[in-house]
């Protein structure tokens, strides 16, 4: 019972500050945009490929994009939040590592899943038609994929004493998962050098499990997809857990 | 009387660095109980241990009769702590805070908003409870973190500098609060400051504790009787302070430049005197002793009114990062 209201406690902060960081959300919903209307539309205007316009090729990619960028940040900023903000109480509190972790892990991905909404809906006006079930496989996908990059995030953040690792997280490990991820371009006929990398990125099965279930286009089955992704998530939520636990 | 804290050989070593030296130290239900020292004296480390925050290295201690080794949880539950910064949420309201730290710390769902209007009420912000904390002021803050610290009706309460950073005139709205929380309360309370007017005025006891250890325990009325005399304070051209030695009414001296501080038993009847031996003095100030004298004659050290190095989750990462 008190676990459960601890959780909901974490849950709701998380909510209202959601909700009133309006600019936030727009920001983070912006950049994406312009991959879609100027990268995708300007190249869109050359190349089509898998059978759509390329536009419409890098959508799924661009909403794995979303999640990520959302879904990392989230956890890294408890950095911050170890020093200044209200998680002090919170590791005070007479609540086990667990629940905090994982209201913290809940309340970053449905952080993420509102946004990836907004890009969903975004997803109508490029004429992109999700039947109920599209939707619910692609929320699928969302949610696992940023349950296992909040847990990530919040790893690295737990092990960081100070923002200023913020860049080289962010140029080392955020921009390759995206860039490796096929998110701008099909994984088929790479060369061995990318191909590995790609394989290696989990973020890749995110991107293709959801181009599987938005387009119809997808290299491995939707279901190989998910858990390969999920078994990513399992071994990042255990981890996170672990270093929870060991957060003073 | 209940013993609220009680210490056994309550040890905490960073590797080279003794910061808690083998503290054994009761505390009595009702109390508020101060823990003087400036920065870096360990302060901060036992309330922590306390609180549960930090493991000892050697010992423990009882707070509310649960053991802070085996049983941290319970502790947490019987206490409530306002950290040295602040620790609210600022893009959430003042009640919506309070509302968060009772969810955690399982307010019973029936109790809850009359829990919240009564500390609310507690620390007057009933007025400012649905704004933003972002927009409140320090001393606002302060009292809506103690109204916090208050909601799930603690035995005791650990106040880390409770006024560190605040204006004159608004520590002095604090005391009165923590003043009148004691008494309509009944909690008891532990607070460490390096100020001393905030001991002073506030505790009933005062621990002063360097390098780690105490080095004196007492009311703060007592630790000043303890001196035995008035201070005097002389800057002289010329000292001669061999033929001072020879007076018996003087109890202690020291010398810093032209300066000489004395402690004096009755010291305006002997001012003359001692005048007439010192030679022409350019100022001369005779006081009762207060409890920066106390800690001087103590410690060998002066206080200085500085910012904190940093509460008690710096001084955990501190830990972590392994000084």
């Amino acid at each position: 019972m008190g676990e459960l209201e601890g959780f909901y406690a974490l849950w709701y902060r998380e909510i209202k500050v959601f909700t009133r960081e309006k600019s936030r959300i727009v920001s983070s919903l912006f950049t994406p945009l312009l991959w879609i209307v100027v990268f995708g539309g300007g190249l869109g205007s050359a190349v089509s490929l898998g059978g759509v316009n390329y536009q419409v090729f890098i959508f799924p990619g661009i909403l794995t994009m979303t999640i990520l960028f959302s879904s990392v940040f989230f956890g890294l900023y408890i950095v911050w939040d170890k020093k200044i903000d209200f998680f002090k109480e919170v590791l005070v509190a007479p609540l086990s590592r667990t629940t905090i972790f994982a209201g913290k892990m809940v309340g970053g991905s449905i952080d993420a899943l509102l946004q990836g909404c907004a890009m969903l809906l975004f997803g109508l006006v490029l004429r992109i038609n999700y039947s109920l079930v599209e939707i619910c496989i692609a929320f699928v996908f969302m949610f696992v994929l940023s349950s296992a990059l909040v847990s990530l995030g919040l790893i690295i953040g737990s092990n960081m004493e100070s923002v200023e690792g913020f860049q080289l997280i962010v140029s080392f490990l955020v921009f390759p998962m995206f860039f490796l991820s096929g998110a701008l371009f099909p994984t088929k006929n790479l060369p061995t050098y990318l191909l590995v990398f790609t394989a290696l990125d989990p973020v890749t099965y995110a991107v293709d499990g959801l181009r599987g279930a938005i387009l119809g286009t997808s290299q491995l089955p939707i279901a190989l997809n998910l858990l390969i992704l999920s078994c990513f998530a399992a071994v990042m939520v255990a981890i996170g857990t672990w270093t929870f636990k060991r957060l003073k | 009387m209940t013993l609220t804290v009680e210490t056994e050989h309550l040890t905490k070593r960073y590797r080279e660095l003794l910061a808690v030296d083998d503290l054994n130290i009761t505390i009595e239900e009702g109390e508020i109980f101060g823990l003087l020292g400036p920065n870096g004296a360990g302060k901060t480390t036992t309330l922590s241990m306390l609180a549960t925050l930090l493991k000892p290295t050697k010992g423990t201690a009882r707070v509310n009769g649960f053991d802070v080794n085996t049983q941290p949880a319970d502790v947490r539950r019987s206490i409530g702590i306002v950290f040295q910064d602040p620790s609210s949420d600022d893009i959430l309201t003042g009640r919506e805070n309070l509302y968060l730290h009772a969810l955690m710390f399982g307010v019973p769902k029936d109790k809850r908003a009359e829990r919240i209007d009564h500390v609310l009420r507690l620390v007057d912000l009933q007025d400012r409870q649905n704004d933003i904390v972002k927009k409140y002021s320090g001393g606002m803050r302060r009292r809506l973190e103690l109204a916090r610290g208050l909601l799930h009706s603690p035995h005791t309460l650990f106040l880390d500098e409770p006024t560190l950073g605040l204006d004159p005139q608004t520590r002095e709205h604090i005391w009165a609060y923590i003043e009148n929380l004691v008494k309509s309360e009944k909690v008891t309370v532990i607070i460490t400051t390096h100020y001393m007017e905030e001991a002073d005025r506030l505790c009933n006891r005062v621990a002063i504790i360097d390098h780690g250890k105490i080095a004196a325990l007492d009311r703060p009325s007592a630790l000043k009787s303890r001196i035995g005399g008035d201070i005097l304070r002389l800057t002289v051209r010329a000292p001669r302070i061999d033929q001072l030695k020879n007076l018996d009414y003087i109890l202690s001296m020291d010398q810093s430049g032209n300066t000489l501080h004395l402690t004096v038993k009755e010291a305006s009847k002997h001012l003359q005197e001692i005048l007439g031996i010192v030679g022409e003095a350019d100022s001369v100030e005779v006081r009762t002793a207060t409890l920066n004298d106390v800690f001087l004659h103590y410690t060998g050290r002066e206080i200085r009114e500085e910012a904190g190095e940093g509460g008690i989750f710096e001084r955990i990462a501190h830990t972590r990062s392994g000084h």
